[in-house]
């Protein structure tokens, strides 16, 4: 194990494959003499020269579309957008041309592509930089989806989305990129697409979070254990495919769930959750779904009123104890 | 990558066609007749529902699709926007397994599960039939990027229509090819209507071959109703992207005689202009024309290579009105592959 920060485990998993595999790329905005608008790139430019560490003008469709090319063309392209929020310029070519060609062509052209950068809300950043899109992306066949939390599943689920054939859209959080963790060492660690992960394990309510909202679920288990609810949390870590099995088994346990999640509530990750659980678990459910998400209103500047917009562990734990008939 | 300075020539209109032999022009006809032929089948289909949805057809533009490629290496590539069934066809693609697509049936070029507007031939190098107007452009500029990267001599060739060319990541991609000096050749098919709208109603500036100029990438006017002007300002300006000297633009000029689509009526223009287009400026019959005053062929052996083209095109739409929808089960596949590609 090495003791790494998100932003040097995400490095160093696109430095290994692109040392592995000549067909992998980087391109987006300030990836290369900047060395990454958040410094996700330092280094890259230098080991690998500016045909394989591609800065792009500001121009999202324009790139991406390059990027959807490229990929339809035989190379594994990594897009790098400076966040998510400026996606929206690109939203096209992801989900009408990346996710969709390899279906519309009968399997003959398929789309191995990443597009990766920071989603969800920074600080006081105001509404169009502050927007989760893992419901927006997660919505749409034919696109993996990854949120990781930690370094180590960042790295490892990041190399496993270069070397994955379909596109992937691979969300990161600028405030975790400084945050430092565990990581396996060497160029092998790998952590599929598609699994969720019990970080601890708990029997009387399980919280499902991704991302950020991980940090704050552990938080809030610490608190609730200190009165006495054992709480499971699960690191949802991919969006789609979901996960299903860990959940449902986790519900068969517990009998009772909360979601997190900074999104917005309105067909929000914990709803599409909800749903399962009542779907497939009904009879396991002691008490109604929970969710937590972020208020249902474009993100504000005010720090007071930032800080009401996101959720956080408080909420986290007291949406638990209303589960458990606590409150 | 970094920009590389060089001299831009000059912005052409458009110049007179050179001659061509016997062995050519036949080709052409044929070529061109498999279109016109191949779409009139369709258009008849469509009307008796065995071609659903949007069905754009490409009669009267037959001259562009076919010189261009016809003046491309084995190994460049190509893409197009919605209107693509002249493309499949130009690229040597199975007719009865383009028109099975159309049908929607299991043997169609995407099983069935693509449509008029998504056709795809990627062993012949066709990069596809993409519905979103413009989205095309960037992805060719892709392929092109992927053709550099890998160190080859391919030339991405990108076709879009003028109504394409008012959309914004048109110019994104234009940029970035010019600055990174991809082999790209951009190829507008102006055929004067985008849907229902009068290129000077939409066009602030209607020489579209200028509209590279401040990308420095030169561009030239082409008579897009004569193959051979076609092909031979193709094969100039493809010699020019493979010699790295960057992307290079043509304007076609040409025109479709159906509706934008079969749903179009096209009465925002009259009959006298489709029939005086259809007279004078006829793709197929310049062709025919040369032939006969060239003394290559009689008008009998012209009526022979129609009749066989005509019954390549029957088998076609028998073959795809014969054949089987997809199984069920295919809804379910293609959406995702194996996440090593196998």
């Amino acid at each position: 194990m090495v003791t790494q920060t998100v932003r040097e485990a995400l490095r160093d998993a696109m430095a290994e494959e692109m040392r592995a595999d000549e067909r992998v790329f980087l391109m987006g905005e300030e990836v290369a003499e900047y060395q990454g608008a958040y410094k996700v790139s330092q280094g890259l430019l230098d080991e690998f020269g500016p045909e394989r560490v591609v800065d792009t003008p500001i121009t999202e469709a324009g790139f991406t579309g390059i990027g959807v090319g490229a990929a339809f063309a035989g190379l594994r392209p990594i897009v790098e957008f400076m966040t998510f929020n400026f996606a929206m310029q690109a939203i096209d070519a992801l989900v009408n041309s990346a996710s969709k060609t390899f279906y519309m062509s009968g399997g003959a052209l398929g789309c191995p592509i990443v597009f990766r950068g920071p989603n969800g809300a920074a600080a006081r950043v105001g509404a169009q930089h502050s927007q989760c899109y893992a419901s927006w992306y997660g919505h749409v066949p034919g696109l993996k989806v990854v949120a990781p939390f930690s370094a180590g599943d960042a790295k490892g689920l990041l190399k496993s989305a270069i070397r994955d054939s379909n596109p992937v859209v691979f969300l990161e959080n600028e405030l975790l990129y400084g945050q430092s963790f565990e990581v396996p060492d060497g160029a092998d660690h790998l952590v599929p697409i598609g699994r969720a992960n019990v970080l601890r394990a708990g029997s009387d309510v399980t919280i499902v979070a991704f991302s950020i909202m991980v940090g704050e679920a552990l938080k809030a288990a610490e608190a609730l254990a200190g009165e006495g609810i054992n709480a499971e949390v699960i690191d949802l870590r991919t969006i789609r495919p979901l996960d299903a099995a860990t959940l449902l088994e986790s519900v068969a346990k517990t009998n009772r769930i909360v979601t997190a999640e900074e999104g917005w509530p309105y067909a929000g990750i914990g709803a599409e959750i909800a749903a399962l659980v009542m779907e497939r678990a009904f009879d396991e459910l002691d008490a109604p779904v929970a969710r937590v998400t972020g208020a249902d209103v474009p993100m504000p500047y005010a720090a007071n009123l930032e800080a009401l917009a996101k959720p956080d562990a408080e909420r986290i734990a007291a949406a638990a104890k209303r589960v458990c008939y606590r409150d | 990558m970094t920009a590389a300075k060089r001299k831009t020539r000059k912005t052409q209109p458009a110049k007179a066609a050179p001659a061509a032999g016997a062995k050519e022009l036949g080709r052409y006809l044929r070529e061109m007749l498999l279109i016109r032929r191949f779409e009139e089948k369709a258009g008849q289909m469509y009307g008796m529902g065995l071609v659903g949805g949007f069905c754009h057809l490409y009669i009267g533009q037959e001259a562009v699709v076919t010189g261009v490629v016809d003046a491309m290496d084995h190994e460049d590539t190509l893409i197009t926007g919605y209107r693509c069934h002249g493309h499949m066809l130009a690229c040597g693609a199975d007719p009865r397994q383009v028109f099975a697509e159309l049908a929607g049936r299991a043997p169609g070029v995407s099983k069935g599960k693509g449509g008029s507007m998504h056709l795809f031939a990627v062993d012949r190098n066709f990069y596809g039939g993409h519905a979103i107007v413009g989205a095309q452009v960037p992805i060719g500029v892709g392929i092109g990027f992927a053709h550099k990267y890998r160190g080859t001599k391919r030339v991405s060739v990108v076709f879009f229509g003028e109504g394409a060319a008012n959309q914004g990541q048109v110019y994104e991609a234009f940029n970035m090819a010019s600055l990174w000096q991809l082999p790209i050749l951009f190829v507008i098919e102006n055929n004067k209507y985008a849907m229902g709208t009068e290129i000077r109603r939409a066009k602030a500036g209607t020489e579209l071959f200028k509209r590279g100029d401040p990308f420095g990438i030169p561009g030239e006017q082409v008579d897009g109703m004569d193959v051979l002007a076609v092909e031979a300002a193709t094969g100039e300006a493809i010699a020019r992207c493979r010699s790295g000297q960057g992307p290079r633009l043509l304007e076609m000029q040409t025109y479709r005689y159906r509706g934008h689509s079969m749903s179009d009526p096209a009465k925002y223009r009259s009959r006298e202009e489709v029939s005086k287009m259809r007279a004078e400026r006829d793709p197929i019959d310049q062709v025919r024309t040369r032939l006969i005053k060239g003394g290559h062929a009689s008008e009998d052996e012209l009526k022979v290579i129609d009749r066989e083209i005509r019954e390549t095109v029957n088998q076609a739409a028998e073959f795809a009105q014969e054949s089987p929808e997809p199984d069920p089960s295919e809804l379910t596949t293609d959406i995702t592959r194996d996440a090593t590609g196998a």
